[in-house]
C-alpha cells in the first residue's frame, strides 16, 4: 500500500487551487468549522504497520479504524492512554489525531499530542514528508508530528503515525460521593497534590464520581481513604462520558467546552456543566451568548470552544490575539502555500 | 572592538554598563557551552535582568540585523549555545526568580535561568517536585531544558519536558512578545508550546515558564540487577515492559562503565557482570512493594544472575549515584570523551552494541555505554585526549558512524541532547531534503530574517550536499538530486 493516490490528489488539487475536504469516518464533521471543499476519503489507506508491544510504540496508517487499532493494543494488554473519544463507529486514527481530542484519563496521563513520536505527513503540495520517528526520545528537528495533533488537517494530511502505548491498569474502581460543585473542585485540586491514583472524575449535579486505577493494592488504599460508594460495572458510565452519550449531552442547546485552570472558582454561567478532569475541563449545555461564555472561560484561565450546536460560521474556537494569528498563517503558509487543506476548519483565516 | 561598537552603544542605551560585556577577559569564559570542543568568542554578550531588556535587546539587535544565541548555564552538550562572533550571546543567568508555586494548582511560575533542581526544592516543602531530571539538573537551567526539551532518567514513566511545561512566556527575535499554552490544559489553535519545546533556541527567547508539580511519591524502590550477557540484560528490559509494568526508572550500564564508575563513587556494584540493570519502581508502600516483586520475578525469569533491593532510602541514592555520576566518573578514567546521544529501539540494542563493539577496534579508541534502556537512549562515551588531533578526528568519525547506525535501525541521532552545532550533518542523514526546507520555511515564520541561533539544529541542503560527499555509502550519494559543488 502506498500513499501515492493521496500525494496526487492534493498535488493536483493544488495546481488548480481547490479545497480538499480530508475525512476519514466522518465522525468528526461536526466539530470546528463548517468543512467544505471537495472530501479526500482517506479510508482506503489503512492498517497497522507495526506494533511491539515490548516497545510501548504502534504504527499505523491513517484509515484505520479506531476500533480496530483500539481492539489490537486490548488483545496485548496495552491501550491508548490519553482514551480518544470517537464519537461515532467510523472513527480513524488519523481523525482521532488530527482533531486532538483526549478523554477522561486525560488529566492524569495526558492528550494524544503527549503520545505522538511521529508523523509521515503529506503537506499542501503532495510531498511526503517524515518527521519524528518511533522512539521515545527525540530532539533532532522541530516536534513537528505533535504539531499536527490538533490541526485538523489544516496543515497536511497524517498519512501515518505512531503513537506511544501504554499497559492498561492492573486494576480499576469507581467511587461515588456527594458533593456540591465548589466543594467537589477544592477536593479535587486537594486529591491532586497527594499520591492518589485517581484516573478519570465527573461531577455532576452534585455527584462526583471518581475512578481509581493501578496497582489493586494502591487503589483499595485509595478508595478506603476517599469515602464514598462503590459504583458497579463502571465501564458503560466512563464510555458514556467519553462518547458524549451520557444524559447530560442530550438536549438543543449549544454544547461549549470549556478548558480551563482546574482551580477556577464554579463558572457563573446559565446552562448545566458536566465537569471532568479534575476541575479543568467543563462541558456547558446552555443557549447563552458566546461573548458571555468566552469571557467566562478567560477569566477562568482558559479558552471556550463551541463544541457541538450553535452557529459556528463565526468561528468554533477562541480567537487568536494578532502576534499568534499572523504566525498560523504562515505555518498553514509554509505548509499549505496554495490553502488547500481543509480551509476554514480551524479557524477562518486558515 | 570594531564591528562591536555599535552594538554596545545601542545596548547601553538601556542596560547598564555592567551588563554588556565586549572585552575580551569579560566574553572569554562564555566562548563555549558544555560541548568544550567547540569554541567562539562571542563579539558581546548581553545580560538583561528584565523582560523589557529582553525584548528591547531583541527589537534592536533584529534592527541592526545582528545574531542573538541565548544562554542559560551553558550545560548543553550540543554546542546549542556555541555564541556568535559576529553578535550577541544573550546570557538569562540574572532570571533566577521562582515568581510562583502554587499548590492547589500544582504549577510553579519561574524565570528561565532558575536551575531545573531549584524548582523541586521550591516545591518540596508542599510534598511536589518538578519530574524531568537530567543528569545536569543540579546545574542546567529550566530554560535551556526548554530549549532541548531534556529528558532524564525518569521519564519512561513521567515524560519529557515538553509533558511537564504547561506554558512559556517570551519574545520573538522581533521582540513581539509571545505567550504560548496556559494553565489549562490545552490552548486553542496548533500546539505552538510544543513547537518552541526543543527547537533549541531558534524560534523564541523565553522569559517565564509554567511547570507542572507532581506529588511526590512516598516511597521508592531499586533493583539492582546483574547480567552475564549484554543481549541478555536488554531482553530482560522488554520483558519487564512486556509484563505491563512501567519502571519509575530503568537504566543499563555496561562493564567498562560500571568499573570506571565504581572506582568513583563506590556504589556497590557487581563488577563481574557484564551488564547491570538499575530497575526502580515508586508510589505508594503497597504500590512499590507489589511492583518490586512483580519486577524481581520478571528478572529473574530473564536471567539476572544477581539481584540487590535497596533496603533503604541511603542505599537507594548509592544505587543510583554510580548511574548519575556516570560522565564525571569516565572523565577520570581519560583526559577526555565524547558522550553520543542515539536513541534505538530497544530490540536492535545487541546489534548496535555489537557495532559499537566493532568501531571501538576499527578507530582504537574505547568506548563504555551507559544507556537510559527504557526509553532507548544510548549514551556511548568515547575515550580519547583532545590534545591529540588525530585522535580527536579518530573520534568525530567514530561518532558520526555510531549516530548513522542509530538512524539505520529505525532511532534518531539525538534523544535528548539537543543537535546544535555538534549533529548538524547527521541531520541531513536523518532528513530528506524536502523535510529540511519545511524546518526553514517554519522558522521563517516566527524569525524571518534568520537571526535567532543561527547555523544550529538544522543544515541547509548546500551543507548537506557536501557533507554527503565526505560519506558516501555503499557507493552511493546522499541527496543526488541536489547540485553538487
Amino acid at each position: 500500500m502506498t500513499p501515492q493516490p493521496l500525494q496526487e490528489r492534493i498535488a493536483q488539487a493544488a495546481a488548480a487551487g481547490r479545497a480538499l475536504r480530508l475525512r476519514g469516518g466522518g465522525t468528526k464533521d461536526f466539530y470546528g468549522g463548517e468543512p467544505r471543499g471537495e472530501v479526500l476519503d482517506v479510508r482506503g489507506y489503512r492498517g497497522i504497520v507495526s506494533y511491539e508491544p515490548t516497545e510501548l510504540v504502534i504504527t499505523a496508517r491513517c484509515g484505520t479504524p479506531l476500533a480496530e487499532l483500539e481492539a489490537e493494543l486490548a488483545g496485548r494488554g496495552q491501550c491508548l492512554p490519553f482514551e480518544p473519544p470517537h464519537f461515532g463507529e467510523g472513527a480513524t486514527f488519523g481523525g482521532c489525531i488530527a482533531a486532538g481530542l483526549s478523554g477522561p484519563r486525560r488529566a492524569a496521563a495526558g492528550a494524544v499530542r503527549d503520545f505522538v513520536l511521529g508523523a509521515k505527513v503529506i503537506d499542501g503540495r503532495g510531498r511526503l514528508l517524515s518527521f519524528g520517528g518511533q522512539v521515545m526520545k527525540n530532539v533532532a528537528g522541530y516536534d513537528v508530528s505533535r504539531l499536527m495533533a490538533g490541526s485538523l488537517g489544516t496543515l497536511g494530511l497524517i498519512a501515518e503515525a505512531s503513537l506511544k502505548v501504554l499497559p492498561r491498569p492492573q486494576h480499576e474502581l469507581t467511587l461515588r460521593l456527594e458533593l456540591d460543585e465548589e466543594r467537589a473542585l477544592a477536593a479535587q485540586n486537594a486529591w491532586g497534590a497527594q499520591p492518589l491514583p485517581i484516573s478519570a472524575s465527573a461531577w455532576e449535579a452534585g455527584a462526583l464520581t471518581l475512578r481509581l486505577s493501578g496497582a489493586e493494592s494502591a487503589v483499595r488504599a485509595a478508595a478506603r481513604k476517599l469515602g464514598g460508594s462503590e459504583l458497579q460495572a463502571a465501564a458503560p458510565f466512563w464510555d458514556a462520558v467519553r462518547e458524549h452519550r451520557a444524559l447530560f449531552f442530550s438536549g438543543g442547546e449549544p454544547l461549549w467546552r470549556l478548558s480551563v485552570a482546574s482551580t477556577a472558582a464554579p463558572l457563573a454561567l446559565p446552562g448545566r456543566q458536566l465537569i471532568e478532569w479534575g476541575g479543568a475541563l467543563r462541558w456547558l449545555k446552555s443557549a447563552a451568548p458566546a461573548a458571555m461564555v468566552r469571557e467566562a472561560a478567560k477569566r477562568a484561565g482558559g479558552h471556550a470552544t463551541l463544541f457541538r450546536g450553535g452557529e459556528r460560521s463565526a468561528g468554533a474556537f477562541s480567537p487568536l490575539d494578532a502576534v499568534l494569528l499572523r504566525l498560523h498563517r504562515e505555518l498553514k503558509a509554509a505548509f499549505d502555500p496554495a490553502g488547500i487543506l481543509n480551509p476554514g476548519r480551524l479557524y477562518p483565516e486558515l | 572592538m570594531g564591528a562591536a561598537l555599535p552594538v554596545v552603544e545601542k545596548l547601553l542605551e538601556f542596560l547598564p554598563r555592567r551588563a554588556v560585556l565586549h572585552e575580551e577577559e569579560d566574553t572569554r569564559p562564555y566562548e563555549c557551552d558544555g560541548l568544550t570542543a567547540y569554541r567562539q568568542v562571542p563579539m558581546v554578550v548581553a545580560l538583561p535582568e528584565t523582560e523589557a531588556q529582553v525584548q528591547r535587546v531583541l527589537q534592536s539587535c533584529a534592527r541592526m540585523k545582528v545574531p542573538v544565541v541565548p544562554r542559560g548555564a551553558g550545560t548543553g552538550l550540543s554546542g546549542g549555545a556555541l555564541p556568535p562572533g559576529d553578535g550577541v550571546l544573550l546570557s538569562m543567568a540574572k532570571f533566577m526568580r521562582v515568581l510562583r508555586v502554587d499548590a492547589a494548582a500544582r504549577v510553579a511560575v519561574v524565570q528561565p535561568g532558575v536551575r531545573n533542581a531549584a524548582i523541586s526544592e521550591h516545591a518540596a516543602p508542599l510534598g511536589l517536585y518538578y519530574a524531568p531530571d537530567p543528569s545536569s539538573q543540579i546545574a542546567c537551567t529550566i530554560g535551556g531544558n526548554v530549549s532541548e526539551n531534556s529528558g532524564g532518567v525518569h521519564c519512561l514513566k513521567y515524560g519529557l519536558t515538553v509533558h511537564n511545561v504547561l506554558r512559556v512566556k517570551g519574545f520573538a527575535i522581533t521582540g513581539e512578545p509571545l505567550e504560548l499554552g496556559s494553565e489549562a490544559l490545552d490552548s486553542p489553535g496548533y500546539d505552538l508550546l510544543a513547537l518552541a519545546i526543543g527547537s533549541e533556541g531558534m524560534l523564541m527567547v523565553v522569559t517565564e515558564v509554567t511547570v507542572k508539580l507532581l506529588p511526590k511519591p512516598q516511597c521508592a524502590r531499586v533493583i539492582m540487577a546483574s547480567f552475564d550477557d549484554v543481549e541478555k540484560a536488554g531482553e530482560a528490559v522488554a520483558a519487564v515492559i512486556g509484563a505491563g509494568i512501567i519502571p519509575a526508572g530503568l537504566e543499563m550500564m555496561d562493564q567498562p562503565a560500571t568499573r570506571a564508575v565504581e572506582q568513583f563513587v563506590g556504589a556497590g556494584y557487581d563488577l563481574d557482570a557484564a551488564a547491570i540493570l538499575l530497575c526502580e519502581s515508586d508510589g505508594t508502600q503497597e504500590e512499590v512493594d507489589e511492583e518490586i516483586a512483580r519486577m524481581e520475578a520478571v528478572l529473574s525469569r530473564a536471567g539476572a544472575a544477581r539481584m540487590r533491593v535497596s533496603r533503604d532510602e541511603g542505599e537507594r541514592l548509592r544505587f543510583w549515584s554510580g548511574r548519575k555520576a556516570a560522565f564525571p566518573a569516565v572523565g577520570r578514567i581519560s583526559p577526555d570523551y565524547y558522550c553520543m546521544d542515539g536513541t534505538i529501539p530497544r530490540k536492535r540494542l545487541g546489534e548496535v552494541l555489537r557495532f559499537i563493539a566493532a568501531m571501538e577496534k576499527k578507530y582504537g579508541l574505547r568506548c563504555p555505554n551507559v544507556f537510559h534502556a527504557g526509553d532507548g537512549n544510548l549514551h556511548p562515551l568515547i575515550l580519547f585526549d583532545a590534545n591529540d588531533a588525530e585522535q580527536l578526528h579518530r573520534t568525530e568519525l567514530f561518532a558520526a558512524e555510531v549516530l548513522e547506525k542509530c538512524v539505520e535501525v529505525g532511532g534518531t541521532i539525538t534523544g535528548e541532547h539537543g543537535v546544535g552545532v555538534e549533529k548538524i550533518n547527521q541531520m541531513c542523514v536523518q532528513f530528506q531534503p524536502d523535510a529540511l526546507e519545511l524546518f526553514f520555511a517554519l522558522k521563517r515564520a516566527f524569525d524571518p530574517l534568520g537571526l535567532l541561533n543561527p547555523g544550529k539544529a538544522v543544515p541547509t541542503l548546500a551543507r548537506c550536499a557536501e557533507y554527503g560527499r565526505m560519506h558516501v555509502h555503499g557507493g552511493k550519494l546522499p541527496h543526488p538530486e541536489l547540485p553538487r559543488f
